[in-house]
């Protein structure tokens, strides 16, 4: 009960007047940056943290918070209407987002992403402000060998999302994952694969680089070359009633992948180092699994926009709970905001919520605020998204490839990248061509850099012992199951071939 | 296509092979008491590309994926001028960036693009031309605070009147 009324308290901090126009502001705002290609929430939060020195710090972290909610709804908005997954986290929404969008229902789908989102976020705000002190000693449990295990279930759990042809889906993996090794080594710091003597190359190779060129330039090649120029656009109408109705699929058909998403991502966000990219992942691979029909997943299924967006939310407010009662940042985006509160004076840790109950209630009421502002102010701009993809592609398509380069940059800095960009997006032509999948790469560029650290950590821990995968209790059963899951295509393999020879 | 698939596989498994190279120049090892060296994954992980890549070849001998079976060219006539138009454009775009700026190339490249190979009218293409640039400029260089590269110095007028609308 007690909680219950600190909570109220807190949300009547985030509905006064200039809270709750700092709300509107930030999410708007968030959602703009996270639609852009190359601009993610870190991008949003970083770039508007001096202004919020102009508010008070309670304000200022609610304006951030509003910002970072706006920027995790935004995210899908690039997927769905261009196909270019704006940052990392919105990769997995790529995956059904843009067939559901190809096929005329991007309506279907940025609402589906949308409810998602919200039913993510309302499910984490409320684990949230009751299980924050549990769950942060729980999430201390998880050390290396924890974090790696997770992450091999995730690879596992991926080997699946490429189609039949195993051996260029694992090709494609290990792809991704020695591009991720490029530049410094993380933990020796010596420079390592540095290609071609390049030294471009010694600030290694961001996933925007490999993402935005597999999707921006090579996928759009692809689609001009393939439908030989007669590009049917996207045809979805725009009305109030489409979008009350789409609300009322997006539940019915998404309700499974929202639940996942929701419950796993609060899980993985709230472990330090994971984060909403490897949670928005995991919660389509699972959805998947589970699905009494993965074979529509890829090919345009509510759930697997639902999902990864609830999966991504979730995660997006999980990050936040080790962050304020333990000081530990959990992704990019909260690490500035830590940064931001150390700024204002105060200082995140257990005590946080014991001396600076007001300020922690208020941020916690503006996150149940914020989410809802954020689905408005999502639904509203629908008709504005869907008018985009109603353009002729020949108006589409420059503009795709022009996002695709000028976010790059923004991103990025540097011309080499956008040079690499590019032989990226012409090496992913042709390898669709040959029936390449390219997603498991980007996945693997993406989680490559959390899994070798924490593998090589946790052989560090043991002097070498791979054993310490299969001692510890919480890592053994991740062990086992992403081990097992490893081995299914090779079993399907076998069955398929003993079937074959019975017939 | 089927010629395609074994070049193709063939290119990857010399990539696989240049990776595992480099890889190794860091020590690929797995040292008692301490576990792997700096060269370890990245070696291993190439060993996995050139592995897939045996399999991928024993797949094409076997005729099982579909392009190994299929005997039409990997690009025809329409998808060699697709490519030669529209990724030469791109590729035209990005080598004008550090000349023109970049909302010049933006500019210069949505020019080529609805004129030439979109066929619209000018009633179309002179907006988007001008207006679409300096959207991108008052978001990245007024909104986001990111500067984008100004090109050579003949550009430099025009900058001072952006610049001093923002500023």
């Amino acid at each position: 009960m007690e909680i219950l009324s600190l909570l109220g308290d807190g949300m009547l901090v985030a509905l006064q007047p200039l809270n709750l126009m700092l709300i509107l502001i930030g999410v708007s705002l968030g959602l703009f940056i996270g639609a852009m290609p190359g601009l993610g929430s870190v991008n949003g939060v970083a770039i508007l943290l001096p202004i919020t020195f102009l508010v008070p710090p309670g304000s200022a972290i609610i304006f951030l918070a509003a910002i970072y909610y706006g920027a995790m709804y935004g995210g899908a908005i690039s997927s769905i209407t261009l196909g270019i997954p704006g940052a990392s986290t919105a990769v997995a929404t790529t995956f059904d987002g843009r067939p559901l969008a190809m096929k005329g229902m991007a309506r279907l789908a940025l609402v589906a992403a949308a409810v998602g989102s919200f039913v993510g976020g309302t499910v984490s705000n409320v684990l949230f402000s009751f299980l924050a002190p549990l769950l942060a000693t729980v999430a201390l449990s998880f050390g290396p060998p924890e974090i790696f295990a997770l992450m091999l279930l995730a690879f596992a759990t991926f080997v699946g999302l490429g189609g039949d042809d195993i051996p260029k889906t694992v090709f494609s993996i290990c792809f991704g994952l020695v591009l991720a090794t490029v530049g410094f080594d993380q933990i020796s710091g010596a420079p390592r694969l540095i290609l071609f003597d390049m030294t471009g190359f010694l600030g290694g190779i961001s996933f925007l680089v490999l993402a935005i060129g597999v999707y921006g330039i090579g996928e759009m090649l692809w689609t001009i070359e393939s439908t030989r120029g007669e590009i049917t656009k996207s045809e979805a109408d725009i009305s109030v009633k489409g979008i009350i109705e789409d609300t009322g699929t997006s539940v019915k058909k998404g309700w499974k992948g929202m639940s996942i998403g929701s419950f796993l991502g609060f899980f993985v966000g709230i472990l330090p180092a994971a984060g909403a990219t490897p949670a928005s992942l995991m919660s389509y691979a699972v959805t998947k699994m589970v699905s009494k029909n993965p074979e529509q997943f890829g090919q345009g299924h509510v759930g697997g926009v639902a999902a990864p967006e609830a999966g991504n939310n979730s995660a997006s407010t999980g990050s936040m709970l080790p962050m304020l009662t333990l000081g530990i940042p959990g992704s990019p985006t909260t690490a500035i905001l830590l940064g931001g509160m150390v700024i204002w004076g105060l200082t995140p840790g257990p005590r946080l919520f014991v001396e600076q109950s007001d300020f922690v209630w208020g941020l916690i009421g503006s996150f149940y605020i914020s989410n809802f502002f954020a689905l408005l102010v999502n639904l509203t701009f629908i008709p504005l998204f869907i008018w985009m993809l109603r353009m002729p592609f020949t108006i589409l398509a420059p503009l795709i490839f022009v996002l695709s380069i000028v976010g790059g940059y923004a991103a990025m800095q540097d011309m080499f990248d956008i040079w690499l960009l590019l032989a990226f997006g012409f090496g992913a032509f042709f390898l669709r061509k040959f029936d390449y999948p390219l997603a498991p790469a980007v996945l693997a560029i993406v989680l490559g850099p959390i899994a070798e650290p924490t593998l090589r950590q946790s052989l560090l821990l043991s002097s070498g012992d791979p054993s310490i995968f299969f001692t510890r209790p919480i890592a053994a059963p991740i062990m086992l199951v992403a081990i097992i899951l490893l081995l299914l295509p090779a079993l399907k393999f076998l069955r398929r071939g003993k079937s074959s020879r019975a017939a | 296509m089927r010629l395609g698939e074994i070049v193709t596989a063939g290119v990857l498994a010399l990539l696989s092979i240049y990776l595992m190279y480099e890889a190794s120049k860091n020590g690929v090892g797995y040292t008692v008491g301490k576990g792997p060296q700096g060269g370890f994954w990245p070696f291993w992980l190439g060993m996995g590309m050139l592995i897939s890549t045996g399999f991928i070849t024993l797949n094409w001998v076997r005729r099982v994926s579909p392009p190994s079976r299929s005997e039409e060219p990997v690009l025809d006539a329409f998808g060699i001028r697709t490519l030669i138009l529209v990724g030469g454009g791109i590729i035209g775009f990005v080598a004008l960036i550090d000349i023109v700026s970049m909302y010049g190339a933006v500019a210069l490249f949505m020019l080529y693009y609805l004129k030439l190979l979109g066929r619209h009218s000018w009633t179309v293409t002179l907006p988007m031309v001008l207006v679409f640039p300096l959207a991108l400029f008052f978001f990245f260089e007024g909104v986001m605070q990111i500067t984008m590269p100004s090109g050579m110095s003949f550009t430099d007028p025009v900058y001072n009147v952006l610049y001093n609308i923002i500023y």
